[in-house]
């Protein structure tokens, strides 16, 4: 759905993305990530046509953005960052303007607003002065603009920026059942959001692309990341050495509390030990009261990326 | 074409969703009736060889009003999408260029037109009151309501021209009545200058509103100035264009 070859834009000056070439399949959701300036805003800004890159290609539905400009917009369903709106037009009225402009016509038009304001939860608000309405509702606003011709693939660039944790829930709700009929490409600071929503994750840092791959691979390729947390009392037993000679662990750290020992256990990565060690307790007659693998977060995964070195 | 008159509607109404709109015509109109009652005034003090619409097309209060209100009219066409952002979901949604050029200068247009609308009701009354033979008289009124539009498309379009360099509205709004002034003054300079050849007081002379309103009051409907203006108004839309252009090509 998206194509991206060696893309490279250049501000006087600086190189705002460098490079860069990723797929995006049909169906997917896939969340675009990396730190302030890293060059998300700019690819999503050629994406949707709106400037022209200083080398590479990109294409949308099989359009190059570029020489199929006008095509290209018309598959895209795209959501700038912080939601600019025409703040002097009612909700409807907005509504059908974008719907016409995007080529939607005839009674298509009014089942077309009729819809979105009804996915997006508009119906409330629909006669109210866009400038008067909340921020949450604004981003409504923006994501019902971005779906009233139906397009095959929506770019959302901080789709859930500057909104309450209600709204925001709101949000990931609309985008995850979005995504059973669309491609999505969104970018966004909210890690838990990609873990919840997102089949694909790219991490970009200064213009580049760190990584592209499932959440869950993400954090298991992320060093030391797969731990099991044991919480036991191991009576007169050291604990330690026992769990050593399980296979895969790589080392054991054991913080005591009275009669009960909280042991770390740090694997290899793609290793889940679980089991094992519920069978060496099981074997020792430990008590156990407590037995979880502690995963690296897509927070671990990002930080480790990105930060300055 | 459908996207086009849905942008143009847009533009349309834009006007009318601001107080900035009513304020604009109110002061506007009030000028022109200003204008009309000085003119009136100065046929009624005896036989004069002009008639009333010469008198109200070329007194110094119609030049000021009119002159002010291009850029009230056009400063915020392109500057308040730049400033707004909004410029970005206008060029993200499929619609070209010169339809929202275009879109956005013509909307300009058909305010002003609105604006000139009510003046008309002047002439009416000032006819149906004296009952004068002179009162009726197309070819002035078709002379002076063409000088205007064609007046009106020429500066809308350089309006337009410094709306789309800046994304501060009273700086395209200076920029523009400096360039409205200096057009003016330049046409003035027929007057001043004593000193140059006859040739190049001609050259001037062409391009000076008022002469051209001179005429076209008159009901002499000369088309070089008709030319001048067409030719100006394009070669400003197309500057127009190409500079909204190159905005895409920075941040």
């Amino acid at each position: 759905m998206i194509k991206v070859e060696n893309l490279t834009k250049k501000y006087a000056g600086f190189t705002a993305i460098n490079n860069i070439t990723f797929e995006v399949g049909k169906g997917e959701i896939v969340g675009f990530l990396g730190p302030n300036g890293a060059g998300k805003s700019t690819t999503m800004r050629i994406l949707s046509s709106f400037m022209p890159a200083t080398s590479g290609r990109a294409s949308i539905a099989g359009y190059d953005v570029f020489e199929k400009s006008l095509e290209a917009r018309t598959h895209l369903g795209y959501m700038p960052e912080n939601v600019p709106l025409y703040t002097d037009m009612r909700v409807t009225e907005y509504l059908v303007y974008r719907a016409e402009l995007k080529g939607v016509r005839g009674r298509r038009l009014k089942e077309r607003v009729g819809d979105v304001k009804e996915l997006c939860g508009l119906k409330e608000v629909e006669n109210r002065i866009v400038g008067t309405l909340s921020k949450g509702f604004r981003q409504r606003v923006g994501l019902a603009d971005a779906l009233v011709h139906e397009p095959d693939l929506l770019i959302l660039d901080e789709p859930t920026i500057g909104l309450d944790p209600n709204q925001i829930r709101q949000v990931r709700e609309l985008i995850k059942n979005l995504g059973k009929h669309h491609t999505i490409l969104l970018s966004t600071h909210i890690l838990p959001e990609v873990e919840a929503t997102c089949s694909r994750v790219i991490i970009i840092n200064r213009g580049r692309i760190e990584a592209s791959d499932t959440p869950d691979n993400l954090r298991r390729q992320l060093r030391g990341a797969g731990g099991i947390r044991l919480e036991a009392n191991t009576g007169k037993e050291d604990g330690v050495v026992e769990l050593q000679k399980i296979a895969g662990v790589k080392d054991v750290t054991v913080q005591e509390d009275g009669e009960w020992k909280l042991f770390l256990v740090r694997a290899d990565a793609n290793a889940d030990l679980r089991e094992e060690v519920f069978r060496l307790a099981a074997d020792r007659k430990w008590r156990v009261r407590e037995l979880s693998q502690r995963g690296a977060t897509l927070e671990d995964v990002f930080v480790e990326m990105t930060h300055a070195e | 074409m459908t996207k086009f008159f849905t942008l143009l509607g847009r533009e349309v109404k834009s006007f009318f969703y601001s107080p900035v709109a009513y304020v604009v015509m109110c002061a506007f109109l009030f000028l022109t009736g200003c204008s009309f009652y000085i003119s009136v005034l100065l046929l009624n003090r005896g036989p004069t060889d002009f008639t009333v619409v010469q008198a109200f097309f070329n007194t110094i209060l119609f030049w000021i009003s009119y002159l002010l209100v291009f850029p009230l009219i056009t400063m915020r066409s392109f500057s308040e999408e730049f400033k707004m952002g909004t410029v970005e979901s206008l060029m993200t949604a499929p619609v070209k260029d010169w339809q929202v050029v275009i879109a956005k200068w013509l909307g300009c247009v058909i305010f002003y037109c609105i604006l000139w609308i009510p003046t008309a009701c002047y002439f009416w009354v000032f006819g149906w009151a004296t009952k004068a033979e002179a009162a009726h008289a197309p070819g002035a009124y078709a002379g002076s309501y063409l000088l205007l539009l064609l007046m009106g498309m020429f500066y809308c379009a350089v309006g337009c021209f410094a709306s789309v360099l800046t994304k501060n509205q009273i700086v395209a709004g200076v920029i523009s009545l400096v360039m409205i002034l200096v057009l003016l003054f330049a046409g003035l300079l027929q007057f001043v200058m004593s000193d140059v050849s006859g040739s190049m007081r001609d050259a001037f002379g062409y391009f000076s509103a008022i002469d051209h309103m001179e005429g076209f009051s008159k009901g002499i409907i000369d088309s070089r100035p008709i030319a001048w203006y067409l030719t100006m108004t394009t070669l400003m839309l197309v500057l127009t264009y190409q500079v909204f252009q190159t905005r895409k090509w920075k941040t």
